[in-house]
Parts: C-alpha cells; sequence; structure tokens
C-alpha cells in the first residue's frame, strides 16, 4: 500500500505516521501542501496531527484552503480514502468533508493522556481489525477537540454507523473528557471513505511505550 | 471603508471561555452577572467605497472563511 502524508506549515506528526505505516509494510510520500497533485498510485492520504498555520482564526481553517486539499477533495469525492488525525481531523471538518465541528475544550485545557477509547462502529475500512466494543488505549493531546454536531446530525450519525469511537472508562463506558457531543473521539463521512480522530493512533505502536492499539488500527487500511 | 465582523458561538452552542469568564466574575463579586460569551472581532479594511457592494463581500467572506457557520453565528457593520 501506498500512503501519501500531507504537510503544512506547522504539522509536527508527519514523520510518526510515515513511522507507523512503514512499521506496518507500506511506503509513505510526504506531500507539501502547495502541491497541487496527490502523488499517483496511493491508497490512502492521512492528514496528520500538528498546529497547521499556528491553529490562527479556528484550528484548520486555513489549512484547508491549501492548494493540497483541492486534491484531496476531488480524491475523497471519487471514492478514495482519506484519514485525518488531530489537527487533521479539524482540517477535514473545516474542508465539509467530514459532518461537525472542534471546539475549544470545555475545561480550556491542552490535554495530552493515554485515554481510553471504545469502538463504536467497526464495519468500515478503517477499524475492521476492532472489535465494536473493543477498549484501546491511545494517546490524546489537543487543546480543541471538544467535537459539536446539531441533533438532527447527531441522530444522522448514529443512524448511518458513523460514529467510530468514543472517549470511554476501562470498560466501554463513555466518559467526559474533552467535552464532545455524546463524547464522540472520532467519525466518517457517509460515504465511509473519510475517516477523522482526535486520538493519536501513530503514537500507540509500542507496548513498551504504553501500547500497541494504533497498529492495530492503522492495520484496517491494509486491505 | 472599514468592515467590523464579530463572531460568536451559536446560542445553545456551549461557550467555555465565556463560562470560565463569567465563573470568574462571580468570584470577583461582581453580581447580578446573568451570561457572558466570548468572542472575536475582524477588523477589514476595503478598497470597495458602495456599502452594499462592501457587505455583500464581507459576508461572502465569512461563509467562506471568517466563520465556521456549523457553531459560529456573525455580524457584520460597514463604516
Amino acid at each position: 500500500m501506498k500512503v501519501a502524508v500531507l504537510r503544512f506549515p506547522g504539522t509536527n506528526c508527519e514523520f510518526d505516521t510515515q513511522y507507523a505505516f512503514e512499521k506496518l509494510g507500506h511506503s509513505t510520500e510526504l506531500v507539501w501542501h502547495e502541491d497541487e497533485t496527490l502523488p499517483e498510485n496511493i491508497d490512502l492520504v492521512v492528514v496528520p496531527g500538528g498546529f497547521s498555520y499556528g491553529d490562527y482564526l479556528r484550528s484548520g481553517s486555513i489549512a484547508r484552503f491549501s492548494p493540497v486539499m483541492k486534491a484531496v477533495t476531488s480524491y475523497a469525492n471519487e471514492g478514495g480514502k482519506v484519514l485525518g488525525i488531530c489537527n487533521g481531523f479539524q482540517i477535514l471538518t473545516e474542508a465539509g468533508l467530514l459532518p461537525g465541528a472542534l471546539k475549544r475544550n470545555n475545561n480550556l485545557h491542552f490535554i495530552s493522556k493515554h485515554q481510553k477509547l471504545c469502538v463504536i462502529n467497526n464495519d468500515n475500512a478503517f477499524l475492521n481489525k476492532c472489535e465494536t466494543g473493543e477498549v484501546l488505549n491511545i494517546p490524546i493531546a489537543h487543546a480543541d477537540g471538544n467535537f459539536y454536531i446539531d441533533d438532527a446530525g447527531l441522530k444522522n450519525l448514529e443512524a448511518k454507523g458513523q460514529i467510530l469511537l468514543r472517549y470511554s472508562d476501562e470498560d466501554g463506558k463513555p466518559v467526559v473528557v474533552n467535552g464532545s457531543v455524546t463524547s464522540i473521539a472520532g467519525v466518517c463521512n457517509e460515504a465511509k471513505n473519510v475517516f477523522g480522530l482526535m486520538p493519536h493512533p501513530e503514537r500507540a505502536l509500542e507496548a513498551l511505550l504504553g501500547s500497541e492499539d494504533g497498529l492495530r488500527m492503522l492495520k484496517g487500511f491494509d486491505d | 471603508m472599514t468592515a467590523i465582523v464579530n463572531v460568536f458561538l451559536k446560542e445553545g452552542v456551549l461557550d467555555p471561555q465565556g463560562k470560565a469568564a463569567h465563573h470568574a466574575l462571580d468570584s470577583l463579586n461582581f453580581a447580578g452577572v446573568e451570561d457572558v460569551r466570548i468572542g472575536k472581532q475582524i477588523i477589514i479594511k476595503l478598497e470597495e467605497e458602495d456599502k452594499a457592494k462592501a457587505y455583500t463581500e464581507v459576508k461572502e467572506m465569512c461563509e467562506t472563511l471568517l466563520a465556521n457557520t456549523v457553531i459560529e453565528d456573525y455580524s457584520i457593520e460597514i463604516n
């Protein structure tokens, strides 16, 4: 598999993301935000974490107008798979490729810690190597991770199986971490080819460093 | 002309910064504060001299970039 990893001014998780996919046996290529096209024959685009454009105005609001995002939008609209992690998730919601928006955490703090997540839906190209109801241990690190969607939007996400992950305790019961609507940590689009989550699976690759659950999550894209 | 754009979280969308400031005002014994909301103000200097055209242009800017209408409302004042 060939993975394109985007890079904006302020991105800082691109090398970890490359490392993760290379560890899984895939080839990766960094793509600069000014590029107007994506590399040929790619199987996945990853919009990695960081602080694109210093999070000015709103997190992800400026990056989403980068030339490369036009190519990503076309790629996604043709059914190509796109994964946004943390700032990448914010960029994809700002771009309208994913529903909802990410606001400032309710406690106004930057939250950086290992967090349990409950898999809500595995019937998709991302979490198919995980079990529904399974609890994963993945680091989070964000100030603007408070997922918001209105009631009608939430019902729609639930009905269409678009909620991927919720912040939970070790038994899978939802917990309030940042104020997200129903503790949502990750969602996908209706066509289930665009995925976004605030937690960082690329930081959970070694049991020695706390968790290797991230490997299994990212392995979902293997097929 | 100058456009003054105010962007605030929509009614019903919890404003954590406003809530924290409200709490701080209460702690400082400022009585009778019912609600505090924190937004941002964006001041734009424009070449356009027609007020209506300036308004239309700034509205487009708000819808495209300056506000995220999923969570935010905006108001525009043209001077």
